[in-house]
């Protein structure tokens, strides 16, 4: 469903993002991981049509998307939410998710409705004439997820819902992520939360330096002493085996 | 009643009361400062459009406005149209500027106070230009148009300074109450649509709308030339009203100021806020003047200082304006009685 090769983007001297390759088939869930500054925000914002390359290849359902606007992705399906969280804030978090539901649906009167039913499938019915800027961060990520799902996307890109969540927050959100999958949309994720990521994923890509070092079943992918090391430092893989009640 | 019933019944009121005006003030002077009033309105509804749903605050609407009064004003004068075929001409002109002006400017991306410089220097260019040439504008002398009077013709020429008593007392009356309940029901059903929840979201946030689908460039820029279409339609008003324009009153800072300072007070956004506003700086301006003019001799700019101080006070006391202040003060009386 996804295809991005050789994905390379630089600010001035900094090479954010170097080669990455990956892959998303239909009905995953995919994990992104890597340590902050791995590039995994700018990496999103290549392929969901916010930055431009400089050099490597996206396709989405086997079409180029190089060169299109967010709004053209979003049209052929591909959306993407904002790690640091973008409501609309004057409007209440029904309009806001109507905005979303307004992709495919022209009528105002359907939209809302559309975003009444979005809302409250994803258990936000209690929160839909709240003033979106008014809502405690748990609240505003729901929002974000909920806006972009009402959109109707086929392949959805989610940058760290869970930040910032606290455990019982955590386990609000996650079955809202499994939900999405068994509304048949495919996910790409970038995520911190090892939990979550163990729970939810399919496959997980590790992301460092702007590369791709890692990929495969999530277990495994922690286990890889590449991953180990990217997170704690050279020599650290080692020294984990050798105590490995530590 | 639901919200919109209530708000349906006080527009239907607010219009009876309008249509009505004419046959019960006799004063016309009165009734020309309701007349003045509704024009400000219809410009500050243009401007509320692109600024106060969109978030792009125009600093030069004049140039809206007055090319619709030079287009309107030179085909009659130049070529001898007749003023019912000059006006989509004149109106269409509007939407052509906010075109040009819209693709310049949000193709490159240029927000904020990037987007006021813009359209300040081209009212400004504009009215360099419309003063330069000559042999088109006839300069800074302004161009006249020829005063009808033959009672027969006040249909034909659209003007009414000799028509039959009535139509002389209220025919420019109701011709800005006619654009203006054209304007203000296309931001009505704005306000109901895709297209206004979409302008919305891009004001509120831009890259987020980007995201969800919405084509900001394309909202916005249908945004612009609906703005520009409306001023357009007050400088038509204004040049079959006035029979004159001259490039500082088309073109002029003044203009652009009432624009934008009548919906910022009466509340952005909002479908009454210019109204509102409207109404309220000018009551405050004619006090103001008459109470000067009272005790010392009139001073022209009096009013602008005014308007410049109660901008100040609406920031910083009722940043969501009249329409706003009233919102609040309503919402404990509508929490007891629902």
């Amino acid at each position: 469903m996804l295809e991005v090769r050789g994905l390379t983007r630089r600010f001035g001297g900094l090479v954010a993002v170097n080669g990455a390759s990956l892959d998303v088939s239909a009905g995953e869930i995919v994990s992104l991981i890597g340590p902050n500054g791995a590039g995994k925000t700018t990496l999103f914002a290549l392929i969901s049509g916010f930055l431009r390359p400089d050099a490597g290849s996206v396709a989405f359902e086997g079409r180029s998307t190089l060169g299109a606007r967010p709004h053209e992705l979003a049209a052929r399906g591909l959306v993407r939410t904002f790690q640091i969280v973008q409501p609309f804030p004057t409007l209440s978090v029904r309009e806001n998710i109507a905005t979303g539901a307004h992709r495919a649906i022209a009528p105002r009167r359907e939209a809302l409705e559309k975003a009444d039913a979005v809302g409250r499938s994803l258990g936000m019915g209690a929160l839909l004439d709240r003033r979106a800027g008014d809502l405690p961060i748990a609240a505003r990520k729901r929002l974000e997820i909920a806006r972009a799902v009402a959109t109707d996307p086929r392949l959805l890109l989610l940058d760290e819902v869970l930040a910032g969540l606290n455990p019982a927050e955590i386990d609000e959100v996650t079955p809202m992520i499994l939900a999405i999958r068994e509304a048949g949309i495919t996910i790409l994720m970038i995520e911190h939360v090892m939990q979550a990521v163990m729970r939810l994923s399919d496959r997980a890509y590790v992301l460092n330096s702007g590369a791709i070092i890692a990929n495969g079943a999530p277990r495994a992918v922690a286990e890889d002493p590449a991953v180990i090391e990217a997170y704690l430092g050279p020599g650290m893989a080692a020294r984990l085996k050798a105590r490995p009640h530590a | 009643m639901s919200g919109d019933g209530w708000r349906i019944a006080g527009w239907a009121l607010a219009l009876a009361a309008a249509v009505a005006a004419p046959f019960v003030i006799a004063s016309g002077r009165w009734l020309d400062f309701i007349e003045l009033t509704l024009f400000v309105a219809v410009l500050a509804q243009a401007w509320n459009i692109l600024g106060g749903y969109g978030g792009q605050y125009s600093f030069g609407h004049a140039m809206f406005f007055g090319v619709g009064a030079y287009v309107q004003a030179l085909l009659q004068f130049r070529l001898g149209v007749s003023p019912w075929a000059a006006m989509p001409l004149a109106i269409g002109a509007g939407a052509a500027v906010g075109a040009v002006v819209g693709y310049l400017s949000f193709r490159y991306g240029l927000r904020g106070s990037y987007f006021a410089l813009i359209t300040l220097a081209f009212a400004e260019a504009l009215r360099v230009l419309a003063r330069s040439l000559v042999s088109v504008t006839e300069g800074g002398r302004g161009v006249s148009l020829a005063l009808n009077q033959d009672p027969d013709a006040v249909w034909s020429t659209l003007q009414f300074t000799f028509a039959e008593p009535f139509l002389r007392h209220a025919g420019s009356y109701y011709f800005i109450l006619i654009v203006l309940v054209v304007a203000y029901g296309l931001v009505w059903r704005m306000e109901r649509r895709r297209f206004g929840a979409q302008l919305i979201a891009v004001r509120e946030n831009e890259d987020a709308a980007e995201a969800l689908g919405v084509n900001a460039f394309r909202v916005k820029m249908k945004a612009i030339c609906l703005s520009g279409m409306i001023a357009a339609a007050a400088g038509v008003y204004y040049v079959q009203k006035y029979l004159f324009v001259d490039p500082e009153i088309a073109f002029g800072p003044s203009k652009s100021v009432e624009a934008l300072v009548a919906p910022i007070i009466g509340g952005l956004g909002t479908l009454a806020g210019p109204l509102l506003g409207a109404f309220f700086l000018h009551g405050a301006g004619e006090a103001a003047k008459a109470l000067v003019g009272a005790v010392a001799e009139p001073r022209p700019g009096l009013d602008l200082i005014l308007y410049g101080l109660i901008l100040v006070l609406v920031l910083g006391f009722a940043p969501r304006g009249i329409a706003g202040l009233w919102a609040a003060l309503m919402a404990p009386l509508r929490r007891r009685a629902g």
